[in-house]
């Protein structure tokens, strides 16, 4: 299971926990969300804005972490 | 005589409007301030003081108190967004908002006023109403489930609830395109832009919600619907002060809520008039960026409304608390503070005089470049193109 961060304001969808309100099940894969899906807490970003988390960076969330993950 | 230390790794940075945020909670006292200055001078025509309140003493204090450039360095920006101050400054916003509704409310079932009276107190809580919506804006923005529900409760005096949705889901993705219908266009006047706004806006929360909860598989009659939820708090909360001080107070009430929403509206047509994301290769609109948005640095109104006006900013962060919100240099700039170029907004002529010719300016000449009205488009294309050929710019 993948996390993935918005690069704007570090909203991270887990697949493991999906996002229930916004539709997404607990183990909705993140490509199967639709592109245009707009980040839940910023809204300037979208599905296929967000960068991969590396899984080894657990509780690392700042931008450039992801920017490095994404790397 | 004592040297200044300044650490080469913590940066020194202090908040000159730290206690100024407070004015933004008290702002809810003005049909106060109304009623006593009519207890004070026995003239009734204080009760029409909320206006006179926000289009006069408000621009005037931004034309005496000038400009405020002050930005936070970037080293302070995240220990100033979680300094928990500045969050319950916009908190404290709420009760006082109640307050004076409910007072209000009080002294147009109760007190004895002529209709006269009465319009007046009802366009000085519409004022209250106004404001409200953007301490709701502030707090919408923000991740915490309990501030979120903060701009609900806020909302339910307007009865504008969908705004907290529409506004962060809907005009924060499409914000300067023609798409949008929170952006104004170039030829587009007020009154024009007014119906286009509140209905666009309304049919756009809706339909998030309704998509949303499909992808739930639930029907959007739902109080999970939150278009639905906050409009029913809008319902408890006029029932409430109805059956208190009786019905007979619904068409003010019905008064203060159209005032506040055209206060916001007004503010969101000159946010982003005439604004055009361009399209690039891929077909998407480019990214939202400073030059996306008016600003304004007038310190009075930017203390009541929470640096609203830093907006490109706050397009650019969302998320980021208004402590926080910085000027860009490269952002356009509107002559004065917001509340004044809502009064601009009133005679059309005169708003496209002032703004036409910088929103020009801001596309280097090239009128194309701006969100135009489409039934308008020609016409301004010839004149501008006109002044293009002359080499005319605007400052």
């Amino acid at each position: 299971m993948s996390r993935f961060v918005c690069p704007n304001c570090e909203y991270v969808y887990d697949e493991e926990h999906g996002d229930p309100r916004e539709g997404w099940a607990p183990g909705t894969p993140f490509d199967q969300i639709d592109p245009d899906w707009c980040c839940p807490d910023c809204g300037v970003r979208e599905q296929q804005d967000f960068e991969p988390l590396d899984d080894n960076d657990d509780g690392d969330m700042a931008p450039g972490a992801a920017g490095r993950a994404g790397a | 005589m004592a040297v200044q230390s300044m650490p080469a790794t913590q940066v020194q940075w202090r908040d000159g409007k730290r206690y100024l945020w407070i004015m933004g909670a008290i702002m809810p006292l003005v049909p106060f301030a109304a009623w006593g200055l009519v207890a004070a001078t026995g003239s009734d025509v204080f009760y029409w003081f909320g206006p006179v309140f926000v289009f006069v003493v408000i621009p005037l204090v931004d034309l005496l108190t000038g400009l405020d450039r002050n930005n936070p360095p970037d080293e302070v920006i995240e220990a100033l967004e979680n300094d928990k101050y500045y969050r319950w400054v916009t908190y404290a916003f709420i009760p006082m908002q109640y307050l004076s509704f409910v007072w209000g409310a009080w002294m147009l079932g109760r007190g004895g006023l002529d209709v006269a009276d009465k319009v007046g107190l009802s366009l000085g809580i519409g004022m209250v109403a106004g404001i409200a919506i953007n301490t709701a804006h502030e707090m919408g923005h923000k991740k915490e489930q309990h501030e979120r529900w903060f701009a609900r409760i806020a909302l339910a005096q307007p009865f504008y609830g969908h705004f907290f949705i529409e506004h962060n889901r809907g005009h924060h993705v499409r914000v300067a395109t023609p798409e949008d219908p929170a952006s104004s266009r170039v030829g587009e006047t007020v009154w024009g832009f007014l119906p286009r706004t509140v209905w666009g806006s309304l049919k756009s929360a809706w339909g998030l919600e309704k998509r949303r909860l499909e992808r739930r598989k639930q029907s959007p009659w739902t109080l999970r619907n939150d278009v639905l939820n906050a409009w029913t708090m809008s319902v408890v909360l006029w029932s409430a002060v109805m059956l208190a001080f009786g019905w007979q107070i619904f068409p003010y009430l019905v008064i203060q809520a159209l005032v506040g929403i055209w206060l916001l509206e007004s503010v969101n047509y000159l946010e982003h008039y005439g604004m055009l994301r361009q399209r690039t290769e891929s077909g998407r609109y480019e990214r939202v960026n400073p030059s996306h948005s008016w600003n304004s640095n007038n310190i009075g109104t930017n203390v009541l409304l929470y640096h609203l006006q830093r907006h490109s900013d706050h397009h650019a962060n969302p998320t980021r608390r208004y402590q926080a919100l910085r000027d860009f240099k490269e952002s356009p700039v509107l002559p004065t503070g917001y509340a004044g170029m809502i009064v601009l907004t009133w005679v059309p002529a005169i708003w496209r005089k002032v703004m036409d010719p910088r929103v020009l300016a801001h596309f280097d000449g090239d009128i194309t470049r701006a969100n135009l009205h489409p039934r308008k488009r020609d016409r301004i294309i010839a004149k501008y193109d006109g002044r293009r050929a002359e080499g005319v710019h605007a400052a």
